[in-house]
């Protein structure tokens, strides 16, 4: 892909630990714009402790964080988020009682001034919501409808949408289609397809390896707090990715009685 | 319905629930209060026309009481959809109300001074109950619960110290000429009220030494705040930033921390926004009772809460209205005195707030579920 530009993320041998525990031990990842880089890794194996830490909710230990070239030290989410990196979680997207349009511009309320005063400018934030959930192939009753009524796909796209439109460079997804269905999953992959084409580099973390193939341009496997490796898309097969992430024999001896990728 | 079925044609994802419009516009938090309010003044128009409930001095009676309770579900209806709890309101009515008397009283200070001071010790211990919960993560619930009690403490404790007795009175005298108490403890509109006596249009009194001057004289400050609270209360809720926020911070704290909303903000304001109303609804009866008691605002915490579940938000935040939480407080108010007018039993009071309290909360989980598409 566009591997020839500067990386817009890069970490080098982030360490974290939590006490006498060591989360990580040293990661390096880079990430281009424009690319869609899958994080492998099972449960355990340190992908949540990593993004935390390039989304700015943990500070390492060790190591270095550059974005855009310059070093960069977050104290908050806050920060990572003006800066440009969007982090959309799995469960903790979206808030299912409020509308669609109160959840999308949560944060980052557009206001609306009438003399010394400020109000929630509702009608902009309705205008705009419709027309990126429409960009997005969502299509809302209005936009009050509340965000509990939408399908787990539906939220992970309009939280998607959400970091697009606030000027998110960087997107990290974490696990965002682990708790979907087949066809909620194929709409999520697709709108990370899209995202990517606009030159937003994304993070993608999965313990799913079809998932990961079906959208990756580079593939980074963890395990027990370290990088096995990086390999661009069409150097490694699915099996083989599989086999670094569970790091073992057992999935290889399971693979004659499975068939099939798992 | 043919509206929504035309989106669900386009819907290329997900079966999508589809609502009448009539439905949906029963989908909001104050459905529950419009209709009590409705039932509750058809009732009493019915069957207490007769008794003076709805003559200007009864009409006055159960809007003062409404007011009152409106002053303290406003703020707790603000916290409660940011997610906490407070019960601390009642002892807080009382702890500010003598701290007013005693400032004013016993220590001879300004009355202006007392309840400036008043307000702003208030103020600290609700940011001090909302820092707490913040910081420690603790139930709200449990927190309050503490300061319900450390506070009714302090409310008997200080005037048996200082003045061994638990009513401090006087207050009336020493307000004399003072420009802030008759923010609280005046009324206003008096000219229109003995205008409305001499043309006519409502009781007089016949004879005595006010004989001719109206019965009601004009609408308390109490009033006044009641509406200036609620009016605030929804258009920060509705209107602003601001109220997006709460409603973030009560829905799922950490996915609005996650998306850059200041929720311990939000929620210690709302700790100090109830306190506030508290020390409002303080200072206005200790200015027209002229007294501070330690067992005032005793239980008020509950009602408080009563009226805003009445009026539509979910115990477990989110989700509610001020509007709504208002209509609650009314509907309280006009059946707490409305029994009296219908020379009903009041005892009955209680069961009567239990019933309707079940009735309201069993609704607002229907109309939760319908909105978030539970099943």
């Amino acid at each position: 892909m566009t591997t020839d530009h500067t990386p817009i993320v890069q970490m080098k041998n982030i360490e974290k630990h939590f006490g006498s525990v060591i989360a990580l031990a040293g990661v390096s990842l880079e990430v281009y714009p424009g690319e869609c880089h899958c994080l492998l890794g099972d449960n355990g194996a340190g992908k949540s402790t990593f993004i935390k830490t390039m989304s700015g909710v943990h500070k390492p230990t060790k190591g270095e964080i550059f974005f855009e070239g310059q070093p960069m030290k977050f104290d908050r989410p806050r920060d990572s988020i003006a800066a440009g990196i969007a982090t959309v979680y799995q469960d903790l997207a979206m808030i299912p009682l409020m509308s669609v349009s109160r959840n999308f511009f949560m944060g980052n309320e557009p206001v609306r001034k009438v003399g010394p005063m400020k109000f929630f400018d509702h009608n902009k934030a309705n205008e705009v919501t419709m027309e990126e959930m429409r960009k997005m192939g969502i299509n809302l009753r209005g936009p009050d409808q509340a965000v509990g009524t939408l399908s787990g796909g539906e939220r992970q796209t309009v939280a998607i949408a959400r970091a697009v439109h606030f000027g998110a460079k960087v997107l990290i997804l974490d696990e965002p289609t682990s708790a979907l269905g087949v066809r909620q999953t194929a709409n999520v992959l697709a709108t990370v397809d899209k995202v990517r084409k606009q030159g937003i580099a994304v993070v993608f973390i999965t313990h799913n390896v079809r998932h990961a193939f079906a959208v990756g341009d580079r593939f980074t496997v963890l395990n027990r707090g370290v990088t096995l490796g990086t390999a661009k898309r069409g150097q490694i097969s699915p099996e083989e990715l599989q086999d670094m992430m569970a790091g073992g024999q057992e999935l290889v001896a399971l693979e004659g009685s499975l068939g099939t990728t798992v | 319905m043919n509206e929504s079925i035309q989106t669900e044609a386009n819907s290329d994802d997900e079966r999508v629930n589809q609502y009448s419009s009539f439905r949906q516009a029963l989908i909001r938090p104050e459905l529950g209060g419009i209709v009590g309010t409705i039932a509750v003044f058809t009732f009493f128009l019915l069957f207490a026309f007769d008794s003076g409930m709805f003559n200007s001095q009864g009409a006055m009676n159960w809007s003062v009481v409404s007011a009152q309770f409106m002053i303290i579900a406003v703020g707790a209806c603000l916290l409660m959809i940011a997610g906490e709890f407070d019960l601390s309101v009642g002892s807080m009515i009382g702890f500010a109300g003598m701290l007013i008397a005693i400032f004013s009283v016993t220590l001879g200070w300004p009355v202006w001074m007392a309840i400036l001071m008043t307000f702003a010790i208030c103020m600290a211990i609700g940011a001090l109950n909302g820092f707490i919960v913040v910081r420690t993560g603790l139930p709200s619930f449990i927190v309050t619960l503490a300061f319900l009690f450390i506070l009714r403490g302090f409310a008997i404790f200080l005037p048996q110290t200082i003045e061994r007795k638990t009513i401090i009175g006087g207050i009336k005298d020493v307000a004399e000429g003072d420009w802030l108490a008759p923010v609280f403890g005046g009324k206003i509109l008096t000219g229109f009220f003995s205008w409305m006596g001499e043309a006519g249009l409502i009781n007089t009194f016949e004879r005595g030494t006010r004989a001719g001057q109206p019965v009601v004289d004009g609408v308390p400050m109490l009033i006044v705040w009641a509406i200036a609270i609620i009016i605030f209360g929804h258009i920060l809720l509705t209107k602003t930033r601001f109220g997006n926020w709460i409603f973030a911070a009560g829905g799922d704290a950490q996915a609005a921390r996650y998306a850059g909303v200041p929720v311990n903000r939000v929620k210690i304001s709302m700790f100090m926004f109830t306190a506030f109303c508290a020390t409002v609804f303080a200072t206005c009866q200790v200015m027209e009772f002229g007294s501070a008691g330690a067992d005032r605002g005793l239980l008020k915490e509950f009602e408080a809460i009563i009226a805003v579940v009445i009026g539509g938000a979910l115990l477990t935040g989110g989700y509610g209205s001020v509007i709504g939480a208002a209509l609650g407080a009314l509907i309280f108010g006009v059946v707490q005195q409305g029994l009296f007018f219908a020379g009903v039993e009041s005892s009955l009071f209680r069961v009567f707030l239990g019933v309707i309290l079940l009735f309201a909360v069993i609704l607002n989980t229907y109309i939760r579920r319908m909105i978030t598409g539970e099943r």
